[in-house]
């Protein structure tokens, strides 16, 4: 299992530094610096002298495969830079703001983990039903509300209406402040686990030994128990992976429509501000993150599937 | 209580849903199986001999379902059983082998749990109890290292192996009735005659009665006394092992034998093509009228054509479904 | 033919969305961006303003239908985009193999690990708003399913016979792979390509309800929304339209794309999207 571990690390790490190269890469072409965009605003009119000064000063005046490699060797110490906004430390702004996302993202998988893997479990059980084609129903419209506008309603009915929830704001990390926006960004993946979890459980029970199952004279509930919650699991955890890097990115939308202090608002202030190393760096942890989630659901399908070890 | 027959199938007929319309997949099979005795059945892909065994499980999915007739399995009538009932007979008192060992056990459950769960349904054993039971069953199989293997995955054992683990799972509560539905097929043909030599010995042993179901005529003779023939969903000729090879009544049996490679032919009578039945078997929605088999027939008239024929008996329970046997 | 709900009711949907698009000019009452009126500001929905009017004044009805022409040249446009690049990069890689493929599957690895909207922000960062960056931003970020299907398709379909038999009658790459191996993974690439559009509405909503994509006055249904949220509590129908807008055209794609895979590419049912 660790020579497992060790290699699944190794497999990330080229992707990790293909990915520090491309956004790297990215805006090292930008038109404009940071400087020349304070200008543009019409606010902050600098002089040519104050935008070379500057220039220099975040050592953006050296050719971009010197400041590739000084970028790099940055990278090596966990040094993501300096903020050309608020010069603090990337890392610093960025640590701040990991919390308040970690927060969101998990309440809203937890969300649609718990809702969507039942659904789908009921639906698949009963194909056919009333419950199979109310939620199949529910669930491809679930996946095409745009999540900010379904985010906009919840928060017009239950804060503004009904007056139950706070409409947006972090409160201090309350669990009253969650609960919107975990919805609005829960809804999405939580149609898709439904989704997959009925299409994996109907094909495991057509399985050949779910037959077998069958012949042994099990009881419908103990060939679930027994045979088809283990290996649906496997499917279920991959997906559940891969849509972590979903909601990540959705979460900037959300983030910014409840003012929620959290690492997508940060990039997408940043982006407006053109404060490109905390662009950069926060769209490397973003990855990183998906990536670590992604070794974790890796890990954990082969712990439940003996044959993954092995291929 | 010796003497009755441990299975009489009765007009069977399995149904097939399709569109709103109702096909019989197979149609007026009657046969018997005594205690402790191998019956075969033969025919082509598709001829219906495996839904018929899934039928005496209860096992048959939509859309197939049984449209008629009665199976008595110890003398008590089963096929309309509440699913709870049948379930105590299944495994228990009748069991069944797959024909793909690869996919027919759990890919993530260890070998060992998906034979100790046989103990634990029927026999009311701890998990604990029945781990051992399985080791025992395992070795019974004559799987080497039993105690070790009862952890293994499916995907750690060859193909006999876990054709041998299906085979300790179906024995391991020692059924009145074991529904053999191709078990060799998948196999290499080395390994074949171990695992038909294992059943044979095994079924002797606790005197379990076998259904053997094969398209491999050679095989079925070798393994029973009694063969059945079916052909589109019908039983066309029932009879000793050795009668079929030696005179076989219905055309469609005298093809199949024909179609035989014999050893020492080639030396006796020169280099020979084998004798093929021209055309396919006719899929369920397309039945043809009269005897189903006329299309393919040789000896096919305008009566074949027109009339289904009926079954003519033999003598000793053997009987034939032609309107031209000899 | 089996009746299909999906394919229908995802077709008219969508059908719906483009004659909108078509027809907007003539089918709109007033100009989307010049007719603002504040005496008219924030009317509810009515006789003459279907939908209401916005905090300028602007008909909401007029809007919408205009946004759905911004929404439908961003979602075919890029979705264009991303098939051919995922084809050309997947059917290449699956066909020569060797070192090309290998460059493939990094390059397709790397984007899978960043999520598209992520990465489409930030090259709308690079870029100045508008609708060519937002082509651009979405066209590049979204082909990487394309890519592994192509690649995975090219793989088991350049053995059989008829490629080899075009191979030996000397027929040249490009030919064998746009005349043999293309046609026949079509099915499964449209069906992604129809899904894919829906997530490319969804992206440029998104995108410019975050003012990166297009930015006001221009009627993006994304962009209508972007102001909505300071008036949602006087004018809730100045968010509920564009969203049910964006959310009627996402559904017509989805269920269209659901039900051209049950036709175009059965196995998909066992083998999970």
């Amino acid at each position: 299992m660790l020579s497992f571990i060790v290699r699944r690390l190794l497999q990330t790490l080229p992707i990790i530094l293909a990915v520090a190269a491309l956004i790297f890469l990215m805006f090292s072409v930008i038109p404009g610096t940071f400087a020349s965009s304070m200008s543009d605003d019409g606010r902050s009119v600098l002089d040519a002298e104050v935008m070379a000064r500057m220039n220099k000063e975040f050592g953006l005046e050296d050719p971009v495969y010197v400041r590739f490699g000084k970028y790099i060797a940055q990278l090596a110490t966990f040094d993501l830079g300096t903020s050309f906004r608020s010069r603090q430390p990337v890392a610093d702004v960025i640590a701040e703001r990991l919390w308040p996302t970690a927060q969101l993202a998990l309440a809203s998988m937890l969300f649609a983990i718990a809702v969507g893997v039942p659904l789908g479990f009921i639906a698949a059980l009963r194909p056919g039903s009333w419950i199979d084609t109310f939620s199949m129903v529910g669930a491809v419209s679930g996946l095409s509300l745009p999540k900010f506008w379904l985010g906009l309603m919840l928060m017009y009915l239950f804060a503004l209406v009904l007056g139950w929830l706070p409409s947006f704001g972090y409160g201090g990390g309350s669990l009253r402040y969650l609960i919107l926006p975990s919805i609005a960004l829960g809804v999405a993946p939580l149609a898709l686990l439904a989704r997959t979890t009925r299409a994996a459980v109907l094909e495991i029970m057509n399985a050949d030994f779910v037959r077998t199952a069958r012949s042994k004279g099990m009881s419908e509930s103990k060939v679930v128990r027994w045979h088809l919650t283990r290996n649906a699991l496997v499917i279920i955890l991959t997906t559940i992976g891969l849509q972590f890097g979903t909601v990540i990115g959705q979460a900037v939308v959300i983030e910014k429509l409840f003012s929620w202090p959290g690492l997508g608002s940060l990039l997408v202030d940043s982006v407006t501000l053109r404060d490109i190393p905390v662009v950069q760096g926060s769209i490397l942890v973003i990855v990183l993150l998906f990536l670590l989630i992604n070794m974790l659901v890796d890990v954990l399908c082969a712990i439940i599937d003996p044959r993954i070890k092995y291929t | 209580m010796t003497g009755q027959p441990i299975l009489e199938v009765e007009n069977l007929r399995i149904d097939l849903a399709l569109g709103g319309k109702r096909f019989p997949a197979v149609q007026d099979v009657s046969f018997t199986i005594d205690r402790g005795e191998t019956l075969g059945l033969v025919g082509e892909s598709g001829c219906g001999k495996s839904i018929t065994a899934l039928s005496l499980i209860g096992l048959l999915r939509d859309p197939l379902m049984i449209g008629g007739g009665t199976i008595r399995f110890n003398g008590r009538e089963i096929q309309n059983l509440s699913a709870s009932e049948m379930r105590k007979l299944r495994g228990n008192r009748i069991s069944m082998i797959f024909q793909e060992p690869m996919t027919a056990l759990n890919p993530l459950s260890p070998v060992g749990r998906q034979i100790a769960e046989m103990f634990v349904l029927h026999k009311g054993a701890s998990w604990n109890e029945a781990e051992k039971l399985a080791v025992e069953a395992l070795a019974s199989v004559r799987v080497p290292a039993p105690e070790r293997r009862v952890k293994d995955y499916p995907h750690q054992l060859s193909g006999g192996m876990r054709q041998r683990v299906m085979i300790a799972i179906a024995l391991a509560c020692g059924p009145d009735l074991l529904l053999a539905d191709e078990p060799t097929t998948a196999l290499d043909v080395t390994v074949q005659a171990e695992i038909l030599d294992l059943i044979r010995e095994l079924s002797s042993a606790k005197g379990t009665a076998v259904l053997m179901i094969s398209h491999d005529l050679g095989l079925i003779a070798n393994m029973c006394r009694r063969v059945g023939v079916m052909y589109a969903g019908r039983l066309v000729e029932e009879r000793n092992a050795e009668d079929v090879f030696r005179s076989p009544s219905h055309p469609y049996t005298r093809g199949l034998v024909a179609s035989l490679p014999q050893l020492g032919a080639r030396a006796r009578h020169g280099r020979q093509r084998l004798k093929e039945i021209a055309g396919v078997v006719p899929p369920v929605s397309a039945f043809p009228e009269g005897c189903r088999f006329n299309p393919r027939c040789y000896a096919s008239t305008e009566r074949c054509r027109a009339e289904d024929p009926g079954v003519t008996a033999l003598g000793d329970g053997s009987f034939v479904r032609c309107h031209h046997h000899e | 033919m089996k009746f299909r709900a999906n394919l229908v009711i995802g077709g008219v949907l969508f059908a719906g969305v483009i004659i909108a698009g078509i027809f907007a000019p003539w089918l709109a009452h007033t100009d989307p961006v010049m007719d603002a009126n504040l005496l008219y500001a924030e009317e509810p929905p009515g006789s003459e303003f279907w939908f209401g009017t916005d905090a300028q004044g602007r008909d909401i009805y007029s809007r919408v239908l205009h946004g759905a022409r911004i929404s439908l040249t961003v979602g075919i446009v890029s979705q264009l985009i991303n098939t051919v690049i995922g084809v050309a990069l997947g059917l290449s890689a699956g066909y020569w193999g060797g070192w090309w493929d290998d460059v493939v599957n990094g390059l397709t690895n790397m984007m899978l690990a960043i999520p598209s909207l992520i990465f489409a922000l930030a090259i709308m960062a690079i870029l100045n708003p508008g609708l060519t960056s937002l082509l651009i931003a979405l066209g590049l970020t979204n082909w990487s399913f394309t890519c592994r299907l192509a690649r995975a398709s090219a793989l088991s379909l350049k053995s059989q016979g008829y490629v080899q038999a075009a191979k030996v009658l000397g027929y040249g790459d490009i030919r064998i792979m746009l005349t043999q191996l293309l046609p026949n993974m079509l099915g499964p690439i449209i069906v992604i390509g129809t899904l894919g559009m829906g997530g490319a509405v969804l992206a440029e909503a998104a995108l410019s309800f975050l003012g990166l994509g297009i930015r006001p006055p221009y009627p993006s249904w994304g962009s209508m929304l972007s102001d909505a949220r300071d008036q949602i509590t006087t004018a809730p129908w100045i968010s509920i339209f564009p969203g049910l807008a964006i959310f009627m055209t996402v559904l017509g794609l989805n269920l269209l794309g659901d039900g051209l895979r049950d036709i175009l590419d059965p196995q998909a049912r066992t083998r999970r999207a």
